[in-house]
């Protein structure tokens, strides 16, 4: 059994430094700050083209007590795309791998929905646990799976994201030994092999994008429902 | 830069090596590269492109005492 495929997701240390802290603040360096010009260098336009675009359809059909969180969610949003695109390169590391990162990230992120929802309309965010037009009898067990349902979110959202983004990372890291080890061998088969793992990257890319829309996109709706 | 390999220990020495010294250097250093190759009316993809292989490149030298076994192994 081969137990080296795991050694890229151990956090790595150089002298003792551990460099996951360097490797979470690499996004800041790659994301320059907006000036007070009129007219910008490309990558600051395109940049503001994406945070606008992005932040107005997130923020679509959240009512205004919501938009209080646009910064903090277009923030996470780029923080993760970044992340995930430049784990992507070889021999990099990518943080959100680490299951601690997502589950920080996730469960205080959920709490304040919650507790939000707790304190502005107590009744309203009760109420969800119950949907609408359940039959009567079924109402203690529904509360049930409701609140189960509520709890796993925090923990739904970190997997999901360190599941994603292993995941193609490990499939990644085989399919390109099996190539690689069949180069010498079979030709065609490494051809073979070759194109599945220039698709596969392909895929990792969108998955890396998805990804971090979609934690962004789910902690917006908790925050519709609660705000 | 101005300084000649020989005086370079000379030169080292009259730095700042203060906690301050070092954040101003390393925002120097950031805003030299940036307003040269980002900070452009036309830039391209090359600005980027070096500082993602940099960070390749020193991504590559921080696991090196990792990957060294991968590569002197017989049976993987």
């Amino acid at each position: 059994m081969i137990l080296s495929f795991f050694d890229q997701f151990m956090s790595p240390t150089h002298l003792g430094i551990p460099l996951i802290a360097l490797a979470l603040s690499l996004p800041w360096v790659l994301i320059p700050t907006p000036t007070n010009r009129w007219l910008n260098n490309r990558l600051l336009t395109l940049q503001g083209w994406f945070i606008n675009r992005f932040t107005q359809q997130l923020m679509l059909p959240i009512n205004l007590g919501g938009h209080k969180w646009a910064v903090l969610l277009t923030a996470l949003m780029l923080l993760l795309i970044t992340l995930n695109l430049l784990g992507l390169l070889p021999y990099t590391f990518t943080p959100t791998t680490q299951l601690s990162l997502n589950m920080g990230l996730a469960v205080p992120l959920w709490l304040a929905t919650v507790i939000i929802g707790m304190r502005n309309q107590p009744t309203a965010a009760l109420g969800h646990l119950l949907p609408e037009g359940t039959p009567v009898p079924l109402i203690p067990v529904l509360i049930i799976i409701e609140t189960i349902s509520l709890f796993i979110r925090p923990l739904a959202l970190g997997v999901r994201l360190t599941a994603n983004l292993t995941a193609g990372h490990l499939l990644i890291q085989l399919i390109a030994t099996a190539a690689f080890m069949l180069l010498p061998m079979m030709h065609a088969v490494a051809i073979l092999t070759s194109t599945v793992l220039f698709l596969l990257t392909l895929l990792k890319v969108a998955v890396a994008m998805i990804q971090a829309y979609v934690f962004v996109l789910l902690l917006s709706l908790y925050l519709q429902e609660n705000v | 830069m101005d300084v000649k390999l020989g005086e370079l220990p000379n030169w080292a020495a009259t730095r700042d090596f203060t906690p301050n010294g070092i954040l101003s250097a390393v925002r120097r250093g950031h805003d030299r590269f940036y307003n040269k190759y980002i900070n452009v009316k036309r830039g391209g993809i090359g600005g980027v492109a070096m500082l993602l292989t940099g960070y390749v490149v020193l991504s590559y030298i921080w696991e090196y005492d990792h990957i060294k076994h991968d590569r002197w192994r017989k049976y993987h």
